[in-house]
């Protein structure tokens, strides 16, 4: 290396620098940097000691408990259901396929708040599984059973997606390779195509994570939102604003913006040392 | 010889029927209970007086303001979302500078932000007791609680979409042909009309397809900014929570099946585009 800093933009004879640049930069403050700044000032002006104090109440920590515990199990139920779908969608020739493929994304077209009266209609008492639930006793909708399938939905795609590709870019001669030094079909997928499956795998089981942590519109219809027990952290933050408390409401989303960037941290972690294993993702 | 007399082999690298069968079942058993019951059952509820009630319900005047609000906050949010993301795609693939991976960082954040907190940062910058919204608000140009607010919670959540799927078919195709273009005379905006968009129409299009989609089902950033008035600021996937708490069953999911239909109609644009033009989509939409 030279003494001579790395100029801040190449020289090229590629026109539009100027403008792309200046849009790209003007949109992405005005409408994601500035208002996540004056989030991070409110928070600041409200002092670290009471955005602690707030989140630090029982009825908060209930909640971002509740979302992260719930995310937590959709997602590992995606993961492995999303695993299965995708190595069926791609490996697998039977009728109907084309469409099953086409619904995976539905959860991703479908409007949340739409999601969240269908599936409270389908799992409420009354509703044809809830009535099903019932007789064996169970209750899903307005119980943290209810919020979990609702974040399976939301999450559903992620998984699928990200590993769909990878399968497909599998060469035959691998498992041939496998079968032929005598591993049994079995013992091939799970030590062969399993790790190649894996980094992507995390990807999308991290994705969904994080889409389920945020959720809202299709989770409150079917909640219940009953404090302590089926509260989730972004109703929190609404409940907040609708009783102008900013401060607290700030609070709040502080802890979530944490916990979303800790999660953007670990997805780019999975994502760099698995290119870095596997040479590709 | 014959086939029948042929013994049937399975190759090595299949598995065994019976366990293709269940997997195909466990697949087909989870969509039909995790994504197709919920589909069914929003047009089932909708009907569930007839088509009569269902379409009435949606002809009165708060539910025509709603869906001539979604309308119109679609129609805003879209193409500033497709400029934005034409502009960034521009400039993250044909210039080279220091912080490209940080600024996609940036562009792909809205993504996990939960909608809330979205709604949430727009409603402290811009909302009345802020410095500019106090602002804002005494020149006659509120924000929070106004369609320029909806319209900013919408963009916010929708923010990626379209940069997203142009960045990586534009890394792809690389620069020579608009280096081609330039170098033959054309102008920037020539070279750019006749030799870039021509190959990444359909990448547009399907991230514009995307970015439709969430647009016109935004609920959660929209519910923090949109204060909820009937009329004026609720759009659709609103109006649908009003009505549902409202014990309106039928009219929130006439309005509902609606949206669906809508998400459908996405849908199978969407499947089309990649069957007909995968191979001028990014790389992992194809299949």
């Amino acid at each position: 290396m030279t003494m001579a800093a790395r100029p801040l933009v190449h020289k090229t004879a590629m026109p539009g620098l100027g403008l792309s640049a200046g849009i790209t930069i003007a949109m992405l403050s005005i409408v994601v940097l500035l208002p996540i700044g004056a989030l991070l000032l409110k928070g600041a002006s409200f002092g670290l000691t009471n955005v602690l104090d707030v989140v630090g109440r029982e009825r908060v920590m209930a909640s971002l408990y509740l979302s992260f515990k719930l995310s937590l199990l959709a997602a590992l139920f995606n993961l492995v259901f999303g695993v299965l779908l995708a190595w069926v969608l791609v490996r697998y020739r039977f009728p109907g396929k084309r469409i099953l493929d086409a619904a995976v994304d539905l959860p991703f077209a479908l409007p949340t708040a739409v999601a969240g009266i269908a599936l409270t209609a389908l799992y409420a008492p009354n509703g044809a599984f809830g009535s099903l639930a019932q007789q064996v006793g169970l209750k899903i909708a307005y119980t943290q059973a209810g919020i979990f399938i609702a974040l399976v939905f939301v999450g559903l795609p992620f998984v699928t997606r990200t590993v769909q590709p990878v399968i497909e870019e599998i060469e035959q001669e691998v498992e041939e390779a496998s079968a032929t030094l005598g591993a049994s079909r079995l013992h091939t997928l799970r030590h062969v195509i399993l790790p190649m499956l894996a980094p992507a795998a995390l990807t999308g089981f991290a994705l969904s994570l994080a889409r389920a942590v945020g959720e809202y519109g299709s989770v409150i219809f079917i909640a219940g939102n009953i404090p302590l027990r089926t509260e989730i952290a972004p109703l929190l933050i609404v409940i907040q604003l609708e009783e102008f408390n900013y401060d607290a409401a700030a609070a709040i989303g502080i802890a979530m913006l944490v916990i979303s960037f800790a999660m953007l941290l670990a997805i780019n972690l999975i994502q760099i040392v698995s290119r870095r294993k596997m040479g590709h993702v | 010889m014959s086939d029948a007399t042929l013994p049937t082999f399975r190759t090595a690298t299949e598995e065994a029927p019976l366990l293709r069968i269940a997997l195909i079942a466990i697949a087909v058993a989870g969509l039909a209970i995790l994504v197709f019951a919920p589909l069914a059952v929003v047009f089932a509820e909708a009907l569930r007086d007839g088509w009569l009630a269902a379409v009435e319900s949606l002809g009165n005047r708060d539910a025509r303001s709603a869906i001539h609000l979604t309308l119109l906050i679609t129609a805003i949010a879209v193409p500033a979302n497709a400029v934005f993301g034409i502009a960034a795609a521009w400039f993250i693939t044909k210039f080279d500078f220091r912080g490209k991976a940080f600024l996609i960082t940036l562009i792909d954040l809205p993504f996990s932000v939960s909608p809330v907190v979205a709604g949430l940062c727009i409603v402290l910058l811009f909302g009345a007791n802020s410095a500019i919204g106090s602002w804002l608000v005494a020149h006659g140009w509120p924000i929070v609680f106004a369609i320029p607010g909806i319209v900013l919670a919408t963009v916010f959540v929708t923010f990626p979409f379209v940069a997203r799927e142009l960045i990586p078919v534009m890394i792809e195709q690389g620069r020579t042909e608009e280096e081609a273009a330039l170098t033959l005379g054309a102008s920037g905006w020539r070279t750019f009309r006749t030799v870039t968009l021509p190959n990444i129409r359909w990448a547009l299009l399907y991230g514009t397809l995307l970015c439709t989609a969430r647009a016109m089902g935004e609920f959660g950033a929209v519910a923090v900014v949109s204060g909820k008035i009937r009329g004026q600021t609720a759009t659709m996937p609103i109006t649908i929570e009003m009505l549902y708490n409202e014990y309106l069953s039928v009219a929130a999911f006439s309005m509902a099946a609606l949206l669906t239909a809508l998400a459908l109609v996405t849908l199978l644009l969407k499947t089309l585009l990649e069957l007909r033009h995968a191979d001028q989509l990014a790389a992992t939409r194809r299949h």
